[in-house]
């Protein structure tokens, strides 16, 4: 099975990832060889098998509804590349 | 041949908790600065772990159950993923292929609109594009509200008319506001509604469909709904094809417009998310929440009718909204189920006028249900004329004063002493000899005016009933 160059072109601009034609050709190479190792895996009779959504086998792990202490915004928000005021400013968008 | 309107809703509904789904900032966020509820969890900061919110829950399965929906065993979140500024994780955690419940039905006017499903999500944050009216040069984001528990309700395409969908929601608001599952705020932004409509000739396939999104207020999807199936049939009818699309209500030029940023085709690349274990409905806890459920509209306005005698008319605008319900309950449990009558009237007519007028919180309006039970115990026992009762809630309404002070400050007390009723009896006959002639022979309607004279003398405070009698028994002697 292969994914061809502009399958992974695709992926990487849903990934928001900037890749090179060599990139390109390079990560297509890798990523055949995971879907042959997936083939693989096709290949096992599962029918019987649940499908797993997590490798933990816990579930309901759940908090109380109680306000957490306050986190200093100003560090959270020293993280954005540009701020105007307390928001976070992002280039114009649309609707 | 006309068209026939195929329309299917989906509301995202707040869950009423104190804080987010995952973290434990606050949810209460409208009216409050930028950025003042965030936190690393919700902003997506690297190496945080989210843990879900047990009361979110809860709440989110007594909607389910609210609805009649069917509980699954095991539930997942997943991650819906896309890039967008007010989606500060590049993924919406979200419940795709195994949401917490499906299958509901909604009772609306003469029809059940089935529910597809509900699943509970994260909200995003808010984008400003404008500040006041100045559009800016680049956009803000708020993640106030990102991470604010959201369940989405997706009904099946059961609705014909947009009066249908406009009485979906305000059922659907009405069953999640009685079962305390959210204020339904829209104002707020508690309750959004996007509505997905299509055309069709009567018993053929489904058309294209088209998703409206922008929509403010019941008012607005109803009037989109009507305006977008006549767009639709007017590009039919021209020989053209519905693309499907999402387009954006505006409201102040009452039409649809297509979205200006092209999406992309939806690719959201959903996995379950690996750092949220699966949710599993255990039956003890289920049955205690069922238990813990309150009591929903069509149960109250049933109870309504039953103990207090209500018709069926009044018991509806009674438990039309939960915090009405509530207001008049708290009267009628002060004043006594013999005044519930009376206690519904005063609540449709001048509390109604006053709250709407004033666009009043029920939850913080000037007459408490205690000053009501007051008013209207005075007005049904005699103490106070009906238009003295007026009077005192207008003035209480304003001053806040207790009802009992306002009757004494005002001198509103209702004589009902006959002693005294008769001094103004006599005096009104010997001032009105005409009427009290017509009265007596036989022309009963004169008698208003003889009432009315007395009721002049007395300034508004003699019982009518009673001056009635004592000028009917006067003229027959
Ligand atoms: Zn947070």
């Amino acid at each position: 099975m292969s994914l061809g160059a502009e399958a992974v072109r695709k992926v990487a601009r849903l990934a928001r990832l900037k890749l090179s034609d060599a990139e390109l050709t390079r990560f297509a190479g890798q990523m055949d060889r995971v879907l042959e190792h997936m083939a693989d895996l096709a290949a096992l009779d599962t029918e019987k098998v649940q499908p797993t959504a997590h490798a933990l086998g816990l579930t309901n792990v759940l908090r109380p509804d109680v306000p957490a202490p306050e986190t200093d915004r100003e560090r959270i928000l020293a993280n954005a590349p540009e701020r105007e005021g307390p928001y976070v400013k992002v280039p114009k968008v649309i609707e | 041949m006309s068209w026939e309107t195929v329309i299917g809703l989906e509301v995202h509904c707040q869950l009423g908790t104190r804080t987010k789904l995952f973290c434990g900032c606050p949810t209460g966020s409208f009216g409050q600065p930028a950025n003042r509820f965030i936190c690393p969890v919700c902003t997506g900061q690297p190496g945080v772990l989210p843990v879900l919110n047990r009361a979110a829950v809860e709440l989110a399965f007594q909607a389910a159950m609210a609805l009649e929906c069917r509980l699954a065993e095991r539930s997942v979140f997943a991650r819906k993923n896309y890039f967008y500024p007010d989606l500060p994780k590049g993924y919406q955690v979200s419940q795709y292929e195994l949401p917490f419940s499906r299958d509901g039905k909604l009772a609306i006017a003469d029809k059940t609109v089935r529910i597809h499903r509900i699943h509970m999500e994260e909200d995003a944050g808010k984008l400003l594009h404008a500040i006041g009216s100045e559009e800016l040069p680049y956009s803000l984001v708020d993640f106030n509200r990102a991470g604010v528990p959201l369940i989405e309700i997706v009904s099946e395409a059961d609705m014909r008319t947009a009066e249908e969908a406009f009485d979906y929601l305000t059922n659907l608001k009405a069953v999640l506001q009685f079962g305390g599952i959210s204020h339904c705020d829209m104002e707020k932004g508690e309750l959004r509604c996007d509505a997905n409509v299509s055309i069709r000739r009567p018993d053929a396939a489904f058309g294209t469909r088209v998703e409206i999104k922008n929509l403010n207020s019941f008012r607005a999807v109803r009037d989109a709904i009507v305006h977008e199936a006549a767009r639709q049939a007017g590009v039919l009818e021209g020989g053209g094809t519905v693309v499907q699309e999402t387009r954006l209500w505006d409201v102040a030029a009452n039409r649809t417009e297509p979205m200006r940023s092209k999406e992309e085709a939806h690719d959201y690349r959903y996995f379950p998310e690996p750092d949220l274990v699966p949710l599993v409905a255990e039956e003890a806890w289920v049955a205690r929440l069922r238990a813990g459920l309150p009591e929903l509209p069509a149960a109250r306005k049933a109870r309504f009718m039953a103990e207090f005698g209500l018709s069926d008319y009044d018991s509806g605008v009674m438990t039309a909204e939960r915090p009405l319900a509530d207001y008049f309950e708290r009267v009628v449990s002060v004043a006594g189920r013999p005044a519930a009558k009376a206690a519904a009237n005063w609540v449709q007519s001048d509390f109604m006028a006053r709250v709407k007028a004033e666009k009043a919180d029920l939850a913080a309006v000037p007459v408490t249900p205690e000053m009501l039970a007051e008013v209207v115990t005075m007005v049904v026992s005699g103490k106070i004329s009906g238009k003295a009762g007026k009077e005192v809630f207008a003035r209480a309404w304003e001053t806040g004063k207790k009802p009992a002070e306002l009757v004494a400050e005002l001198g509103l007390t209702q004589v009902s002493d006959e002693g005294e009723l008769r001094a103004w009896v006599d005096a009104a006959l010997d001032g009105n000899p005409k009427a009290a002639a017509d009265v007596r022979a036989g022309k009963e309607a004169a008698i208003g005016s003889l009432v009315g004279a007395v009721m002049k003398l007395s300034r508004g405070k003699a019982n009518p009933a009673l001056v009635n009698r004592l000028i009917k028994e006067k003229l027959a002697s």
